[in-house]
């Protein structure tokens, strides 16, 4: 292994309100994770939903370096993205339930969330199916004259797909404002890293097709945020596209339904010894920068959000089932 | 050039007229742009797009190198982004490799979303068999397209067509494909001076007639003309159908027909099993029984990869003499 | 008391089995702690509780046994409620979300394909049989020279046109019309003007036939009929029926029903004219070629009005084997579908004789004109008061006039006679029916 990994302990100068607002969307994400798996076990959600628990730093890390008109993509372990993102966690509750007030009107569920205030293009199933999409909209950026970036999280599973080497080429060759997120958490659903790919350094796969790449501690709120602002920044600057392999891990299974017979317990309790949240909290802590009340009152407030998403989404209405044809075709147009 | 009663019509191609169409829309809307394979400095595979490139530019007219899935899931993406791109895919064989990105995103996005995002995308393939290219070069696929709730299929037959479903296809807030089967390239005939937009949604009878009703689409509607003449030598008017639209399929057009002529026999270049006449056949059968005379008769192409040789091809092929033979049989005493 | 129940872990996940507890009565527990360990298809998962709280009880015990989702298997008791009284409780199935055990899917047993015999159908196509419909053209006595010797309408529409035509059916004009064919097709007419009587209903000419059409259409009319008559050697007889017993006890019967239900007297003569048949079986029957073919069936044809003009005659099956009643419920239906177009071929096709009752028209005496292939038609005139001299008496009866036609070469006067006497006795006794 060749690649410096940049264990990047940040040497930002932290503001407090910056930190607990970093601190707060973690649990945020992590909160809600947990009720949906409450929920799952309830029967209240169906279908598959895919949990980010352990991720969190990825996905709060990258968005604090973009802005409202920018473009994001992701996966369909999606919550994480869509919460740090702004897409009001009630809305997604109520879609996770079905419920017509959910942000896609309930008929996506956990794995299509979508918002267009925010510009949060899914929610997308397919492994990789995201890749080409966000260079579309980066090109559609880049030549309509907008300063916007796009950014599309995807996993390690997507660099396997044939999807993902297209895109980079293509990336590349149209010279694309998008920020490409791989969010390495060493397991294609079941398969290990090492089972499914010749060469694991994924950033160096992606450094191949030219464009800058780089490696970051994906348990570390700071590195990714800082990594996302110089990446983000370059990108806007008109440098083309970039590449970050964000190193993490998903705490708990790949989906509800998965009795994790690829991995050892021992492992992952290892890797929850490098929570990012509970580091991040005693890190601010160790350093005075927030107090023991801040944490708690941050769980009071996360609480209560949760709470107001349950009962929005249980107070939520079913779409009337005459409505099923619509949305296939755009309405006021012959179809 | 030519005047007719005030109209000044021209001579030209079905590739010229295809050529126009593109350039025309790309001068007219500035969202408008074409990618695909060999367009550009190549001219297209077909020579449709030759000169483009050099009057257009390279950011209008876009070569991609061979990356189905990645160029056609950007196409997607410029079109979410607020672009009107017009996809070109070589042929529908290669258009396999970008199956996911049109069934998976462009057919879904807008109803996946609950109605937030509509994908106006257009792409257009060369399809069909006829020029001893073998079995990976042959396929009719129009009917497979067709079947997808979410996109448009059309197939522009005469020149007409050809030269006015672009724009309207542009302007279609949902994905349309478009079929141009590549042996009516050369294909010589007048078009008036000033043809512009036409719709896409209904079927035109070409042939008037009062004996049995032949319905088709795409290069067959040619080789269903040519039967008909055969046919009205012996007393025999056949009514053509031309279809235009695969989807959605223009009922009222044909069923009227057959209420009139009380025979209907399908033209379908598609493997005859779950192909689009078997869709036409079924439709006539639920809504047209009782004016039926004699069952609904469907001439498609033989169960076989296609094979090289010419004539071999030629059997598996609709021919207008099966037509002929097919509506003598039915028929078989004149009125 | 809180209940913790069987959580479903997956889309697919309907039951497991409860492998083990990682806690005991007592245990204080917080929300996402791991208690329990189940085994489901695709292994083993351990099971979160998302409340805090005592456990209080351990309902269901581990053992091998598939436990479906939603089932209870430990209460929860808060810090400082008091524990519940130990209970002999089941587990208590599911709750309303709970999806229900997966049940064992009986798989289909294959069946033997049945050799079906085959039936001798009629090949007719959709549009043939809507136009023989419309026409009243007898579909088995159409040649068809479509697909596979199938009908089609072409050959419907010579048939209809080698006789007289249903005035319902559109038509198509003059031109259309073959030539009469030297070989007939052995085409049914169903529509007959009976030459003696006053036309019943004119002909009310569609409001959207031309003249011309109309014309066309006698012409048709004319030419089939004349054929019959032609064809057909006719002889008729004629007789007086004294009704009145049969009214009167049709009256009686009537006080018993309610308006739907009440008898006409049309049904007292059709099943009269069935029982006679009994009688005289040679009048049931087809002249095929050149000889007759005696139908065992009895199905009476019987003449019905159309609004436009015209007469159909759809057949009444197994007349004979009908109560009153059920020839009524029969007449009213078939009434009803003639005037909606609802006939079936087989009731236009199926026909051993016809009777044709223009009594409410004030035609006394019907002289009618056969209907090929059948031998006969039995035709009744309206029920007039009419003088009668019994036993030397003279009085006033009501009185109905029977006349037979029929066809020669079937049959003759004797027997003709014979079955108009049989008619009468029948009609004498109308309780016996």
């Amino acid at each position: 292994m060749t690649t410096k990994t940049a264990r990047r302990r940040a040497v930002l100068d932290i503001d407090r309100d910056h930190a607990l607002h970093l601190l707060h969307e973690m649990l945020r994400i992590r909160r809600f994770e947990e009720k949906c798996a409450e929920l799952y076990t309830a029967l209240k959600i169906r279908g598959f939903v895919h949990l980010y628990d352990g991720e969190e730093a990825c996905a709060v890390g990258v968005m604090q370096a973009l802005e409202p008109g920018d473009a994001v993509v992701a996966t369909y372990r999606d919550h994480g993205q869509a919460l740090a993102r702004g897409v009001p966690m009630n809305r997604i509750m109520a879609e996770m339930y079905g419920k017509q007030e959910g942000c896609s009107r309930g008929r996506g569920g956990s794995m299509h969330l979508f918002d267009a205030k925010t510009r949060f293009y899914g929610g997308n199933a397919i492994v990789a199916c995201g890749l080409p999409l966000a260079v579309g909209l980066a090109l559609a950026d880049k030549r309509l004259g907008r300063r916007q970036v796009t950014c599309c999280f995807h996993g390690d599973g997507a660099v396997a797909e044939g999807a993902f080497h297209e895109t980079m080429n293509l990336a590349v060759l149209w010279q694309v404002p998008a920020l490409f997120v791989c969010e390495n958490n060493l397991y294609a659903m079941g398969t290990a890293l090492r089972y499914s790919h010749a060469e694991t350094n994924l950033a160096k796969k992606a450094a191949v097709y030219g464009l800058p790449a780089e490696v970051v501690d994906g348990m570390d709120v700071l590195a990714v945020e800082a990594a996302a602002q110089k990446a983000v920044a370059a990108i806007r600057a008109g440098k083309g596209p970039y590449f970050l392999e964000l190193r993490t891990y998903r705490f708990r299974a790949h989906s509800m339904f998965d009795a994790e017979l690829y991995r050892s317990k021992e492992e992952v309790e290892e890797w929850k010894k490098r929570d990012p949240i509970t580091t991040f909290a005693r890190y601010l802590q160790e350093h005075e920068v927030i107090g023991p009340a801040d944490v708690e009152e941050l769980e009071h407030r996360v609480a209560a959000e949760v709470d107001e998403a349950v009962a929005f989404a249980e107070a939520g209405t079913w779409e009337p089932v005459e409505d099923l044809t619509r949305f296939v075709y755009s309405e006021g147009v012959r179809a | 050039m030519r005047t007719n009663g005030g109209t000044q019509m021209l001579e030209t191609t079905y590739r010229e007229t295809v050529r126009a169409a593109i350039r025309e829309a790309i001068l007219k809307d500035s969202r408008v742009f074409l990618m695909g394979e060999d367009v550009g400095r190549y001219g297209g595979a077909f020579g449709v797009t030759k000169g483009l490139l050099e009057e257009l530019g390279p950011e209008k007219i876009l070569d991609t190198p061979l990356s189905e899935l990645g160029f056609t899931g950007a196409g997607i993406g410029a079109a979410l982004g607020g672009m009107r791109p017009i996809v070109e895919i070589m042929t529908v064989n290669f258009s396999l490799l970008a199956a996911d990105q049109i069934l998976n995103n462009a057919a879904t996005y807008l109803h996946m979303s609950g109605g937030l995002f509509n994908v106006p995308l257009v792409i257009r393939m060369a399809t069909g068999a006829g020029r001893q290219l073998a079995a990976q070069h042959a396929h009719c696929l129009e009917g497979w397209y067709a079947h997808i709730a979410g996109i448009k299929v059309v197939t522009p037959a005469v020149l007409e067509d050809a030269r006015g479903m672009l724009w309207t296809a542009l302007e279609d807030p949902d994905p349309v494909i478009i079929f141009e089967n590549p042996t009516l390239y050369n294909m010589k005939g007048q078009l008036a001076a000033d043809a512009g937009a036409v719709d896409i949604h209904k079927a035109r009878v070409r042939r008037a007639g009062s004996d049995v009703t032949i319905i088709t689409y795409s290069a067959s509607l040619f080789k269903a003309l040519d039967a008909a003449t055969t046919l009205a030598q012996e007393g025999i008017e056949a009514e053509v159908i031309d279809l235009r639209t695969l989807r959605p399929l223009d009922d009222d057009t044909y069923l009227t027909s057959i209420a009139k002529t009380h025979r209907a026999v399908v033209v379908d270049e598609g493997w005859r099993s779950g192909s689009i006449s078997a869709e036409i056949s079924a439709r006539i059968m639920e809504k047209a029984f009782y004016e039926l005379d004699v069952p609904v008769e469907r001439i498609c192409s033989v169960e076989v990869p296609m094979p090289y040789p010419r004539h071999l091809e030629e059997a598996a092929l609709p021919q207008a003499t099966t037509i002929v033979q097919t509506v003598k049989r039915m028929v078989h005493h004149d009125g | 008391m809180a209940e913790f129940r069987m959580p479903s872990l997956g889309a697919d996940m309907e039951s497991a089995a409860l492998v083990g507890w990682r806690v005991k009565p007592g245990d204080h527990v917080q929300r996402g702690d791991v208690i329990a360990d189940v085994e489901a298809d695709k292994g083993t998962f351990e099971v979160q509780i998302f409340e805090d709280g005592i456990i209080d009880q351990l309902v269901v015990q581990p053992s091998d046994t598939r436990i479906p989702v939603g089932t209870v298997l430990a209460l929860l008791r808060a810090e400082g409620e008091p524990a519940a009284q130990p209970a002999e409780r089941a587990p208590s199935r599911v709750e309303r979300l709970a999806p229900e055990e997966a049940r064992p899917v009986e798989q289909p047993v294959p069946v033997q394909p049945q050799v079906v015999p085959v039936e001798r159908r009629l090949k007719v196509s959709p549009l043939a049989r809507k136009v023989a419909a419309e026409l009243g053209i007898d579909l088995n006595t159409v040649q068809g020279t479509g697909l596979h010797g199938a009908i089609e309408r072409a050959d419907v529409e010579r048939a209809a046109e080698a006789r007289k035509l249903a005035a319902k059916a559109a038509l198509p004009p003059a031109e259309k019309a073959p030539p009469l064919a030297e070989k007939p097709p052995a085409a049914v007419v169903e529509e007959k003007a009976p030459p003696l009587t006053a036309e019943k209903a004119a002909p009310s000419a569609l409001k959207t036939k031309s003249a011309e059409q109309q014309a066309a259409m006698r012409r048709a009319i004319a030419a089939a009929m004349s054929r019959a008559n032609r064809e057909i050697p006719h002889y008729y007889l004629q007789t007086h029926i004294d009704m009145s017993r049969a009214l009167a006890w049709l009256e009686a019967e009537n006080l018993k029903r309610s308006i739907k239900q009440r008898l006409l007297p049309a049904v007292l003569l059709i099943k009269a004219v069935a029982r006679a048949l009994g009688d005289v079986p040679e009048l049931n029957g087809y002249w095929i070629d050149d000889h007759l073919e005696m139908q065992e069936a009895i199905h009476i044809a019987f003449a019905i009005s159309l609004r436009q003009g015209g007469l159909i005659t759809p057949a009444i099956h197994d007349a004979d084997l009908k109560s009153l009643d059920e020839l009524m419920e029969t007449l009213h239906d078939l009434i009803a579908r003639t005037r909606s177009g609802g006939l079936r071929s087989s009731e236009l096709t199926d026909g051993t004789i016809t009777v044709t009752n223009l009594g409410d028209m004030g035609v006394e005496t019907v002289y009618g004109v056969i209907y090929p292939p059948q031998v006969a038609l039995v035709g009744f005139g309206k029920v007039t008061e009419q003088t009668w001299v019994e036993n030397g008496m003279i009085g006033v009866r009501p009185v109905i006039t029977a006349t037979l036609a029929g066809d020669h070469r079937a049959s003759d006067g004797h027997r003709g006679g014979q079955f108009l006497d049989a008619l009468n006795r029948h009609l004498q006794e109308v309780e016996k029916l």
